[in-house]
């Protein structure tokens, strides 16, 4: 009853719908695309040339980087990171957003006040500090990564997560479960959490390509991830570095990293504006 | 609307006529790596704060533009016969920078206080050549106990336990610089700062913003002044070395500290007179961790590892040139030792390759029994390139698995340290004095730099007759560097270079091993600074 | 303002918690601010420990940081010796405060400008372009967009320079306000277009046009104070972006800011300059989120009668 309404908004939006398709290119070609390149991501052509630029001789697409390894796959490779590190901190910040939302909202009242009162002082916090030290301090694993950046990206989850569930309570299955005795953890598994998934899958596709970003922006720090692994943004911050001798060591990085964002971002946006039209 | 646009693009243009490429004339401004910890001669470590340093210290040698050593704050020196006594003779008019007269006793006073260990120098040990410096650090002596005496206010001398030909490098070093005592016990440690610090150099500090600049002005109380060229040097802090290319072609760096070796082509081709690449002394290597497997025992292992590396290809492609292959362990360039190599050196790629094969099937590894490896090594753009380069290598031509593992630098030190987790780790080694112990000593089994464990009877051997027999001690010490070739316990992989760009205005220039460019030896050409603008 | 009030009291415990939590985690890290290539004889070693008090137990160092702190000292830094961690932020913080200041200011008001623009000609090219523009503007890093800058302004035109700070003369802080500034630049500009598109189809709007009253003055009058809501909403996240994003730009330009500070002292264990810089930045966007509450007040009367 709900789904229908909210694709045909979507698609009315012409942009959103090429976003996801290209989205999807995307992911088909990261998925797959270092199948087709006989070259693997740590590999080092000794005999060829190092920072040659794109060419179809020697199935090097993309150009080498200046260590002579092919920037096709590592770009492609480099986007499972990122993709990766990008949802699953999304997953993390999600789950935690909504149940922390879905329990103040659920219980209301003094609890509700406080536990909001909390997020709200917790937002004043230099939260990204606090990723940047555990990185610095600790090293960098990938999944120490994902759960910190998760770790501080679950605010505004709780937030909206809390105001569908105070909505939904009011609602007559909920009220009608109530009264029936149910215990309070089954309604919240069973009826709130159920509903509140458009709302979480929607921002949780706002939350991607912030996480992407953070992700580069640790990586510049140099506390990304660990060589010779790669992400998009550690190909684009080396490609920064060396953009003026081969430019496109820089290009190609930056344009999957700059067309992924966009792509996310309008499928993002075009979702949330759905859901709020079917919710007027 | 129009309009509006109209007016920012005015407002635009008029912001770029308003600019002016405006610099002092007079001034040096120099790339300086990181930010200096400290200007406190006795406390600084690194490079960056010896640079600064050196102009505002002078010590009783100091180093020539060429690299030779020559008299600084004593004008002579005699030396007895059995090499224990060394006498020098302070300028009679040398001055501080506030015009107090340099004696003898600020010397003795420096010296005392790199030793004392309430000072934390992490340099003391560069002076335990000199009678009772040793137990000083130990805490068993008082400082007063220190073989340096001040025999009138001009007259120093230092007595030494044995004789230590490195002594006259040691004493061109921070650690032996003259501190200004009055200052010292009116500010205690925290006197190194703009407005307190007190140097003898040929330059004051004038300003120290931090993260921005420290600028020095010329002393006027400097014996030599006259002859001091540049009125005025601002050293910047400059951590990303891209950052730092970029200002020098802005024309707002007259000397770079490094040079950014992907740029090097671009260098090369328009900017080759300013571009000064010379032998430094220094080693870039990878330790092995000896106490463990796999390579306690296994000197075959150990062998073929380090034949398997083309360091020439490490030089010419990852380097870009910026560096020479190390196959021996003493850089070419120290003064009186010839430098060595190992035998297989010599042997062409595909001969060095199979030998490399047949050493490490004999070592007992093979495709029915694979080797993993891990090389670690501090989070570092250039450690990750060569690190990446080289497990490729041994990958490709061994068949070894390797894994590279960056940590933290505070991490990494730790872990080398303790030798637990560590295998191969990367290293480096800088010389402190232009001498070949400055090398060989740090293999010493007991040495606190020794991080690979290993404890070789012959090697500790050696290098106590080249301590003991000055006659023999360039023969001794290259015996013990052949025993680094076959026990093979570090694999060097290059020699650094000093890498600069110079802007052709500073004129006097010279490279030189240790990378010393003391101030007072640079002149500006006279004219307008260059034009911003490639 | 009663409950902007509130959410400065809370925010003090919530900063000492913070400040706790750094300090535990500092020192739960491995590795030790005196650790180097070079190895100390172990006296040395024990004279440094014992001198910053780095021999005692780490409650005792707790509590003796906190009895500091509570006297507005923020103990010696580690890093760059003879410095107080009070003095480092003294200096470095004017730095960072005027670049950030600056950036923010251009961000909302270039922003609010160009989403004003925007939503005026709805769907017209040049909102296509502007919208574009600024998709693009939340979506490349700084580090990539910066050095192109440079590249451009100060090693091919010399216009500008290319790094460093002269008592931060405006040459200097143009090319890095404007680097730091684009990303939320481009997000403001989104959000008010989004906001004034929807206020411009509310019946109050609808009505004051059909009365005849000029464009303009509906505009400036009417339509834009509810529309900056949602930016007002914005700026408290702007800051925190801004604080983190300083710590890329003063890396690439040579500024020497409280962000440069972080990223070396944390590698380097600098705990006491870490701490500050953590309890500055903390306070300063307390400070900050205060000032929007009040804003609040005076842009919505709903809020001011709530």
């Amino acid at each position: 009853m709900t789904r229908v309404p909210v694709w045909q908004s979507f698609t009315q939006r012409r942009s959103a719908p090429l976003a996801l398709c290209l989205l999807g290119l995307i992911v088909l070609a990261v998925l797959f695309g270092p199948l087709f390149s006989p070259y693997a991501v740590d590999f080092i052509d000794f005999e060829g040339d190092w920072s040659s630029p794109p060419t179809l001789k020697g199935a090097h697409w993309f150009g080498t980087d200046s260590l002579g390894r092919d920037l096709f796959v590592r770009t492609l490779e480099g986007g499972r990171i990122s993709l990766l590190v990008g949802v699953l901190s999304t997953l993390v910040a999600a789950g935690i957003g909504v149940a922390y939302g879905a329990a103040a909202g659920y219980y209301g009242g003094r609890t509700d006040q406080l536990m909001m009162r909390a997020v709200d002082v917790l937002y004043a916090l230099p939260f990204m500090f606090l990723v940047i030290l555990l990185m610095a301090l600790f090293g960098r694993h990938l999944v120490l990564m994902f759960v910190a950046i998760g770790a501080v990206n679950w605010l505004d989850m709780a937030r909206i997560v809390r105001g569908q569930t105070l909505a939904l309570k009011q609602r007559e299955f909920v009220i009608a479960a109530r009264l029936s005795g149910a215990p309070d953890a089954q309604i919240v598994r069973r009826h709130i959490v159920p509903n509140l998934l458009g709302v979480a899958v929607v921002y949780a596709s706002l939350t991607i390509p912030q996480v992407v970003l953070i992700e580069s922006f640790l990586s510049f720090l140099g506390l990304g991830v660990q060589a010779p692994a790669t992400s998009w943004g550690a190909l684009v911050n080396d490609g920064a570095r060396e953009m003026e001798s081969t430019p496109w060591s820089l290009v190609f990085p930056a344009g999957f990293l700059t067309l992924t964002l966009l792509c996310l971002n309008a499928v993002g946006e075009g979702l949330r504006q759905a859901l709020e039209r079917r919710s007027v | 609307m129009r309009a509006r646009y109209f007016r920012i693009y005015s407002f635009a243009v008029l912001f770029a006529l308003g600019v002016c490429p405006g610099a002092a004339a007079q001034s040096l401004r120099v790339g300086n790596g990181p930010e200096v910890e400290t200007l406190d001669p006795q406390r600084a470590r690194s490079v960056s704060a010896f640079n600064i340093l050196r102009d505002l210290y002078e010590a009783l040698i100091r180093v020539g533009a060429d690299g030779e050593l020559i008299p600084g704050a004593a004008e002579g020196w005699e030396v007895s016969g059995d090499g224990l006594i060394y006498r020098f003779h302070l300028r009679a008019d040398a001055r501080w920078s506030n015009g107090d007269a340099v004696t003898a006793d600020d010397f003795v006073a420096g010296m005392r206080r790199t030793l004392l260990p309430a000072t934390g120098s992490s340099f003391a040990q560069m002076l335990t050549p000199i009678r009772g410096a040793a137990a000083i650090i130990r805490g068993e002596l008082q400082p007063e106990a220190l073989g340096v005496r001040a025999l009138s206010p001009l007259e120093l001398e230092i007595q030494l336990d044995a004789p230590a030909p490195q002594l006259l490098g040691v004493l061109t070093q921070a650690a032996t610089y003259p501190i200004h005592r009055p200052s010292l016990q009116r500010y205690g440690a925290d006197f190194a700062r703009a407005g307190r610090l007190i140097g003898n150099g040929a330059y004051a500090l004038d300003a120290w913003v931090m993260q921005s600049h420290v600028s020095l002005r010329r002393n006027p109380y400097y014996w030599d002044a006259k002859d001091v060229g540049i009125d005025a040097v601002t050293y910047y802090p400059t951590e990303d070395i891209n950052s730092e290319y970029k200002r020098y072609r802005a024309g707002e760096l007259d000397v770079t500290y490094e040079v950014p070796p992907v740029q090097i082509a671009q260098i090369r081709r328009e900017r080759a007179a300013e571009l000064h690449v010379a032998p430094y002394l220094g080693v870039y290597y990878y330790g092995l961790n000896l106490t463990r497997a796999p390579f306690s025992g296994n000197p075959k292992l150990r062998q073929a590892l380090s034949m398997a590396i083309d360091r020439k290809l490490i030089v010419d492609k990852v380097l870009n040139g910026l560096a020479l292959p190390a196959y021996g362990w003493v850089p070419p360039g120290v003064t009186g030792y010839p430098p060595q190599q190992p035998v297989w050196a010599q042997l062409s790629r595909e001969q060095q390759l199979a030998e490399a094969r047949r050493l490490f099937a004999e070592s007992g590894y093979g495709p029915r029994h694979p080797l993993e490896l891990e090389i670690r090594f501090n989070t570092h753009e250039s450690h990750q390139r060569v690190a990446t380069v080289i497990a490729a290598m041994w990958k490709q031509t061994l068949g070894v698995t390797t894994r590279l593992v960056n940590e933290e630098f505070k991490v990494f030190i730790n872990h080398r340290k303790q030798r637990r987790l560590t295998q191969v780790f990367r290293s480096v080694w800088i010389a402190d004095y232009n001498d070949p112990s400055s090398f060989t000593d740090i293999l010493y089994s007991s040495h606190g730099q020794n991080d690979t464990g290993w404890s070789s009877p012959a090697y500790d051997a050696r290098i106590d007759a080249a301590r003991e027999q000055p006659v023999l001690r360039t023969p001794m010490l290259q015996a013990a560097e052949r025993l680094i070739f076959d026990e093979v316990p570090v694999i060097p992989i290059y020699f650094y270079v000093s890498k600069h760009l110079v802007q052709s205005r500073v004129i006097g220039w010279r490279d030189n091993v240790l990378d010393y460019h003391y101030t007072r030896d640079l002149r500006l050409e006279a004219h307008a600074p260059t034009e911003p603008g490639s | 303002m009663m409950r902007a009030l509130s959410r400065l009291l809370i925010a003090m415990p919530t900063l000492f918690v913070l400040v706790t939590l750094a300090f535990f985690m500092m020192r739960a890290a491995p590795g030790g601010p005196f650790d180097g290539e070079r190895s100390l004889a172990p006296e040395i070693e024990a004279a440094i420990a014992s001198q910053y008090h780095l021999d005692e137990s780490l409650i005792r160092q707790y509590a003796r940081y906190l009895v500091d702190l509570s006297r507005g000292d923020l103990g010696p830094s580690f890093q760059y010796e003879g410095y107080r961690v009070t003095e480092l932020i003294a200096t470095g913080l004017p730095v960072s405060a005027l670049v950030g200041g600056l950036a923010l200011g251009l961000a909302l008001i270039l922003g609010v400008l160009i989403g004003v623009v925007a939503a005026q000609r709805r769907n017209h090219l040049i909102d296509h372009i502007l919208m574009t523009l600024s998709a693009l503007g939340v979506c490349i890093p700084a580090f990539v967009i910066a050095p192109l800058m440079i590249l451009a302004f100060a090693v091919t035109l010399g216009w500008l320079p290319a790094g460093g700070w002269n008592e931060g003369q405006w040459r200097d802080v143009l090319l890095p306000v404007i680097a730091l500034a684009l990303p939320q630049l481009a997000y403001v500009a989104r959000l008010t277009r989004t906001a004034m598109v929807d206020v411009l189809q509310a019946p109050y709007i609808l009505a004051a046009r059909a009365k005849g009253l000029p464009g303009r003055w509906v505009l400036l009058r009417h339509a834009l104070r509810p529309a900056l809501i949602p930016v007002l909403s914005y700026l408290g996240p702007a800051a925190a972006a801004l604080i983190t994003g300083s710590v890329v730009i003063e890396q690439i330009f040579s500024i020497p800011g409280l962000g440069r500070y972080f990223v070396q002292a944390a590698l380097n264990r600098d705990y006491t300059l870490v701490l500050g810089v953590v309890l500055v930045y903390g306070a300063l966007i307390v400070v900050f989120n205060f000032v929007v509450d009040v804003l609040y007040g005076v842009l919505d009367p709903r809020v001011r009668a709530a």
